[in-house]
């Protein structure tokens, strides 16, 4: 359903990678690999559609993706390197913020419930700026537990979590992709989903 | 790096059409070398021609000094300042529409040449005003408006000056652009006015003198050595614009080589 | 979700923000207090002086201030990562950023709107001027906030940032300086504001209907 044809990425004056080909189907997890600077970030941003490739296409359902954008968007959820996470909102409202604007409807028990699950139920109206780097990655990802994206496109999602998080998202990483899901993911740890046998995609110039 | 060796070759890849062809820098660079002699003799013939009409042909004016005769200058440099702001924001355009590289790097190389003379109608207003009319700076509809188009020209520049990503800097300084060109007519209309409605300049540059023919005829040939020039630099300047872009490729370690 | 559920998401959340930060945002006004201020402290006390530059001071004293808040706009949504998931959201973009717009306005263009006054009778502008005054900003700073957002999409995360947005986005402001300043000078002539204010109107309806197009655009070349 997520497919990527003869991609080109040229960052400055460097040639990142080139001729990259992938494809991401229901229920399948990709890792996408190399050393640092190899692109990942960028790859990850092109089929967000935020930097368009030098050369190449990236398709959902067969259509390139800047041609059909908000039906897109609608079946995808992003978490990039920094948290999204606003510094002067509580935990509760930036996620409530963040599910209106994905069109998740929500009410306050959801969004209490989300927030517990990831640890963070002590903390829920307390502004985002008292909270560490991890407790707020923790709020970015709580918004796991509710969207309804069929494609998760994770940029090194387990970093700054502690064991219970971690098992904590690689178990709702599971159970996404057991219910049909698929996720293009960049992470530095190794990814241990049972029954789920991660496809590498690695980066090279 | 192996296999790609530059942003020209995927140029030369992906474009199989004819035209594309100048559209790839590589190819440009050559042509516009070629081409930047003729236009800087064309725009040398076409300046002594207007010079020559401006100071032996153009009648003296009986109410004005000699010095009217700065209008040569003035009149074609506003011109030509408003016609280069028009064609960079059709080079931004064909850019942002057509996604070549080359199209920002002309508007880029424009830029320059178009505020230069902006620069040279603001001052040589001021050095027609002060004999004639008693004062360095009248704020007159086109004078102001000519002022504000400097500042256009520079917001477009310190803008790409400002960006340090060629790609972003290019569409950056195109949308700029647009954004400007669509605000021009509304600028000058609002400059014009303001101008009618606060009576104190009674003085205007617009007011000037009865034009004899040749009085015209002068100015255009000068706006004509104004245009050539303007290309010449702009090609100037895109070439060394195309050098700095692709040092890394492939064509120009082979021309550098050439020339060693 | 449909478009209106959006804009009045995005605008709650700005308006929350706002109020959080207050000191942003009274630090604006009270610019806005100062530069008008200090015109007499420059040319004279001359009422009959101050009178004629009254409508002209304020308006180019509002025009700084927008300028000032244009920072509020963008820059700390792109520092957190905020603007990323907006752009990702399943609504076209100029819905949301309509939204952003109109909540920039609301917090930073409101408060000019309803201080002129006050500054208007210290230039000794009186009735009918200071009511043009008011009609003249309560027209023109959202087209202030609708330009100056252009601006402010294009200078995201770029150094010099607050300079550079005032040199690109001044000159297009001018405009709307002189038919507003244009206005309150028409009620005092007793010329007729009319004509001024008409003009303005068209010039925020151009705005509002072409600016969000622009500023999409601006942010998608920002983010690359």
């Amino acid at each position: 359903m997520l497919e990527g044809r003869d991609l080109a990425c040229v960052r400055g004056e460097r040639t990142l990678f080139s001729h990259l080909n992938f494809a991401l189907d229901a229920g399948e997890l990709l890792l996408v690999q190399g050393a640092n600077g190899s692109g990942k970030t960028s790859l990850l941003r092109m089929v967000c559609g935020f930097l368009t490739p030098e050369f190449g296409d990236i398709l959902w359902r067969g259509e390139k993706i800047g041609k059909a954008r908000e039906s897109y968007h609608a079946e995808m959820t992003y978490f990039g390197h920094a948290p999204a996470v606003k510094e002067d909102l509580t935990a509760t409202e930036n996620l409530d913020f963040a599910c209106r604007l994905a069109g998740i409807p929500v009410d306050s028990q959801a969004v209490k419930g989300a927030l517990g699950h990831l640890g963070l139920g002590h903390c829920l109206h307390l502004p985002a700026r008292s909270l560490s780097q991890g407790q707020r990655r923790r709020v970015a990802l709580s918004r796991l537990l509710l969207t309804r994206a069929r494609l998760w496109v994770l940029d090194e999602p387990l970093t700054a979590l502690d064991q219970a998080a971690l098992q904590l998202v690689q178990s709702l990483l599971g159970e996404h992709l057991q219910a049909g899901g698929m996720a293009l993911m960049t992470t530095h740890q190794a990814v241990m989903i049972p029954g789920v046998e991660p496809r590498l995609l690695p980066l090279k110039a | 790096m192996g296999g790609i060796g530059g942003i020209a070759d995927f140029d030369r890849m992906m474009n199989g059409f004819n035209w594309y062809k100048y559209a790839s820098p590589a190819t440009f660079y050559t042509l516009a070398g070629r081409l930047i002699p003729w236009f800087y003799g064309a725009a040398a013939v076409l300046c002594a021609a207007g010079l020559y009409i401006a100071f032996f042909l153009a009648p003296t004016d009986f109410q004005q000094s000699e010095a009217y005769r700065i209008i040569f200058i003035h009149v074609p440099a506003a011109w030509m300042s408003m016609f280069i702001y028009i064609v960079m924001a059709a080079w931004a355009a064909i850019g942002l529409a057509f996604n070549t590289r080359l199209s920002f790097m002309m508007a880029s190389a424009l830029a320059p040449t178009g505020a230069m003379l902006t620069f040279v109608s603001l001052w040589t207003g001021a050095l027609w005003g002060k004999p004639t009319w008693g004062a360095w700076w009248v704020w007159d509809a086109r004078l102001t408006s000519e002022l504000i188009l400097f500042f256009l020209y520079l917001g477009f520049m310190a803008l790409q000056a400002a960006i340090d990503d060629p790609r972003r800097a290019d569409r950056a300084g195109a949308l700029i652009a647009l954004v400007g060109v669509v605000n021009v007519p509304i600028i000058y209309f609002s400059v014009k006015w303001w101008n009618t409605l606060h009576q104190g300049a009674s003085i205007s540059m617009t007011k000037a003198p009865s034009m004899a023919a040749i009085m015209l005829e002068g100015m255009l040939v000068m706006a004509l050595a104004a245009w050539m020039y303007a290309i010449a630099a702009a090609l100037s300047r895109v070439r060394s614009i195309i050098l700095e872009r692709e040092r890394n490729s492939q064509w120009v370690a082979q021309m550098m080589e050439a020339e060693a | 979700m449909n478009m209106l559920q959006i804009v009045n998401v995005v605008l709650r959340r700005e308006l929350i923000l706002a109020m959080r930060r207050r000191g942003d945002v009274l630090t604006v006004l009270f610019f806005f207090v100062i530069v008008a201020s200090l015109f007499p402290l420059g040319v004279g006390p001359d009422p009959k002086l101050l009178r004629l530059m009254g409508g002209g001071v304020v308006w180019v004293s509002a025009l700084l201030a927008a300028m000032l808040s244009l920072g509020r706009l963008f820059a700390s949504d792109y520092a957190d990562g905020t603007l990323e998931q907006l752009i990702l959201t399943p609504t076209p973009p100029v819905v949301w950023i309509t939204g952003k717009i109109l909540a920039h306005w609301l917090v930073s263009g409101v408060p000019l709107i309803l201080v002129a006054p006050i500054l208007g009778v210290q230039f000794g502008l009186s009735g009918e001027a200071l009511l043009v005054l008011v009609v003249s900003l309560l027209l023109g700073t959202p087209v202030l906030s609708l330009i100056g957002a252009i601006g402010a999409a294009l200078t995201l995360g770029l150094r010099g940032g607050g300079v550079l947005v005032s040199l690109l986005v001044l000159p297009l402001y001018i405009p709307v300086l002189i038919f507003g300043a244009g206005a309150v000078d028409g009620a005092m002539s007793g010329l007729g504001a009319e004509a001024h204010l008409s003009l303005l109107g068209s010039i925020l309806i151009l705005a509002f209907i072409l600016t969000p197009w622009a500023v999409s655009a601006a942010l998608r070349i920002s983010i690359e």
